[in-house]
């Protein structure tokens, strides 16, 4: 299984990963990291017990409630009873079939795509999968890391692999020096802008270029994380020295003469020179300016200086009628200047921007300031126990709830508002999240998606203003 | 899983782009460990005037007469037309169960996401893909036909229209189309390469003792 001269870095790991090719090209491939959650997790439990299977290698598994949980008081536990039950049917699993959970008291629960990272249960040059698509985060750190259904947790449950065919291999390559004020969720949103939602449909990405080598590994998390968002279930970015040291004395890397052994060939995980890709996107992040979504997918994004767009200019037909429903939705006019848009609520959290730089970032921010009148709720859910900490270590916590926001508990929270954290029909939201699906944040809620920086101001504003003129 | 060779059925045309699984089954029904009872609460948001709850019984909910699905016409429709990246954004496997449960058998759309497309495989679902022009035909045809129903061959790989005024041929991964053509049960056949994983196992576990 030696590299192949002009390999990718997704081909060389997609080949490591191959325990048995098909002469169709249907891969058999390992999975070395399992993360589980309590929503994509029962009904695959439910599977092995039915077909009395057991968990193939069980060490290789890690669950954490993320979804469902409360981000008020832990101690009251969970009130809705359907949640609850969910909650507790992953430790019933868990514990049925030895598999190693982080509890909802625990001071490392968090987000599973923050918490991987942090405990260094994801390593570069591993294969990590988890049943939710935001698994493409962990591609941060070289990983072959991708979302899958729960058919596929029972399957690597029970098998310890994946049945899949190779992607095509897309670059993109972000070029020049971010400019102040734009942000790795700016240059993730730009992309999916550039490209649409399914511009990379098909595609694994490798994302490079001097603007990604300068991010870094929580920025990189971050891009890596918008990635399902432009349509392909993986990206990655090669290992440098920004990722070893990262990963260095995280509780569950390895250490002394092993960890020496992992970085000589954690050091080999970049694409080959002369790799060939089959596609190359490539972006000037000098051009790149402060975004904010204005529709209900994340392709429907423009500039902070820029306008709501009129579905007349729209010349296809199906795409004119998803611009004026998204705009009904939404509840705008075409032609309304961001800036003139009004928030009620703010949301920082999220698998894509709740780590402590994220954090930093807002709180610097909101700092010496308030939160303006008509914001009913903006609240800060730090990404992890441990992400929470270290925000209240440096005073953090204080800064926000100084200026007017509610300082929560970790976990995905008003990202998909599965928890009591939902928008109220109408309600118009701020938000650090990854997705302004209808509905999303709460039936009838209106997301726009925005950096930390800029959810931040618009708290402080109560409408969306360019953050750049505030560096 | 379930086989699926040819199916004859009534199709119900969803004319919009990006249709993402927040959609096709909202947030709050997502909290059920039951793999069964979706159908219901397929397209949730848009099908019913309220906001649904998770075990909730629907069938005294107010219905949204403007939405496709309770059209009197597409009652009983077994394959959704759809359009572009059909299925986007979570992984939830909840959304095939609910287009299962409510009884589609076909989606057909000029593309999918991959996850949802991948997910649906295993739920005995087809999920075909067609060319813009002739998902346009179809939407065209659909409007202008009552009734308008498709027999869709895995087999033959075909789709016919009706009275066999047309073939549409389509493409699907050789592999994929055997196991559902037998209704094959994927986790079965890979402990079936059980040694081969083993053997594997023990290589990486020399190159990458960190790993394990």
């Amino acid at each position: 299984m030696a590299d192949t001269p002009g390999d990718t870095l997704y081909d060389k790991l997609w080949a490591r990963h191959a325990v048995h090719v098909e002469d169709d090209g249907t891969t058999l491939l390992y999975v070395d990291r399992h993360l589980l959650n309590e929503v994509m997790s029962p009904q695959a439990f439910e599977g092995l017990r039915t077909h009395r299977r057991k968990v193939w290698r069980i060490a290789s598994n890690l669950a954490v409630a993320d979804h469902n949980i409360p981000t008020t008081d832990r101690a009251a536990g969970i009130d809705d009873p359907v949640s609850r039950l969910q909650v507790e049917t992953l430790t019933k699993n868990c514990g049925e079939f030895g598999i190693d959970e982080i509890g909802m008291t625990d001071q490392r629960q968090g987000i599973v795509h923050v918490i991987g990272p942090e405990q260094g249960v994801t390593l570069p040059g591993l294969s990590v999968v988890c049943g939710d698509s935001h698994t493409s985060t962990h591609g941060a750190f070289a990983c072959l890391a991708f979302g899958i259904g729960t058919s596929e947790v029972e399957h690597v449950l029970a098998t310890q692999c994946l049945l899949g065919k190779k992607s095509k291999n897309l670059l993109v390559r972000y070029d020049g020096v971010l400019p102040p004020g734009v942000t790795a969720k700016d240059m993730a949103l730009a992309m999916i802008g550039k490209i649409g939602t399914a511009g990379a449909t098909g595609y694994a990405i490798e994302y490079a270029g001097a603007a990604v080598t300068a991010l870094s590994m929580e920025g990189r998390m971050t891009l890596c994380n918008m990635t399902v968002e432009a349509g392909a279930r993986c990206g990655m970015i090669a290992v440098d020295d920004k990722t070893l040291a990262y990963l260095d004395g995280r509780p569950e890397a390895p250490r002394g003469a092993q960890w020496e052994r992992a970085v000589a060939y954690w050091r080999t995980l970049a694409s080959a020179p002369g790799a060939v890709f089959d596609a190359t996107v490539t972006i000037d992040v000098a051009t790149i300016k402060p975004q904010v979504t204005w529709g209900t997918s994340p392709e429907m994004v423009t500039t902070v200086d820029g306008v709501v767009p009129d579905p007349a200019h729209e010349p296809d037909p199906t795409r004119r009628a998803g611009i004026v429903h998204a705009l009904s939705y939404m509840g705008l006019a075409p032609g309304t200047r961001i800036t003139d848009i009004h928030v009620d609520v703010v949301f920082i959290g999220s698998c894509t921007n709740s780590r402590i730089e994220d954090l930093r970032a807002a709180a610097a921010i909101v700092r010496g300031r308030q939160v303006a009148h008509n914001v009913q709720l903006a609240m800060v859910v730090p990404g992890s126990g441990l992400v929470k900490q270290q925000a209240e270590k440096e005073g953090l916590d204080i800064v926000f709830r100084q200026a007017g926001f509610e300082w929560r508990e970790p976990g995905c929270s008003m990202c998909l508002g599965m928890n009591a954290d939902q928008l109220q029909p109408g309600q118009r939201a701020a938000s650090t999240s990854n997705r302004n699906f209808e509905g999303r944040q709460g039936a009838g809620g209106r997301t726009h998606l925005v950096s930390p920086e800029m959810a931040a101001a618009a708290a402080v504003m109560g409408h969306f203003v360019d953050i750049r003129e505030w560096c | 899983m379930e086989q699926f060779t040819v199916h004859k059925g009534l199709v119900v045309p969803l004319d919009r782009g990006n249709v993402d699984t927040d959609a096709i089954v909202p947030k709050q029904f997502l909290k059920s460990i039951r793999r069964a009872g979706f159908g219901v609460n397929l397209f949730d948001a848009w099908r019913y005037l309220d906001i649904g709850e998770p075990d909730r019984d629907c069938s005294g909910r107010p219905l949204n007469p403007d939405f496709v699905l309770n059209q009197p016409r597409y009652q009983g429709a077994s394959i959704l037309l759809a359009r572009e990246n059909f299925g986007c954004g979570s992984s939830r496997e909840h959304a095939p169960w609910a287009l299962a449960d409510f009884g589609i058998r076909v989606l057909i759309a000029p593309s999918f996401a991959e996850i949802f497309y991948n997910n649906c495989f295993k739920n005995g679902l087809l999920p075909v893909v067609l060319a813009d022009h002739e998902v346009d035909a179809l939407f065209t045809a659909c409007a202008a036909t009552p009734g308008f129903s498709l027999k869709v061959d895995l087999r033959a790989q075909t789709i016919t229209w009706p009275g066999e005024a047309r073939v549409s041929r389509f493409e699907v991964d050789p592999a994929r189309k055997d196991r559902l053509l037998h209704g094959l049960d994927d986790i079965a056949l890979t402990i079936g390469h059980a040694d081969k994983i083993r053997a594997y196992e023990a290589w990486r576990r020399k190159e990458e003792d960190w790993v394990f």
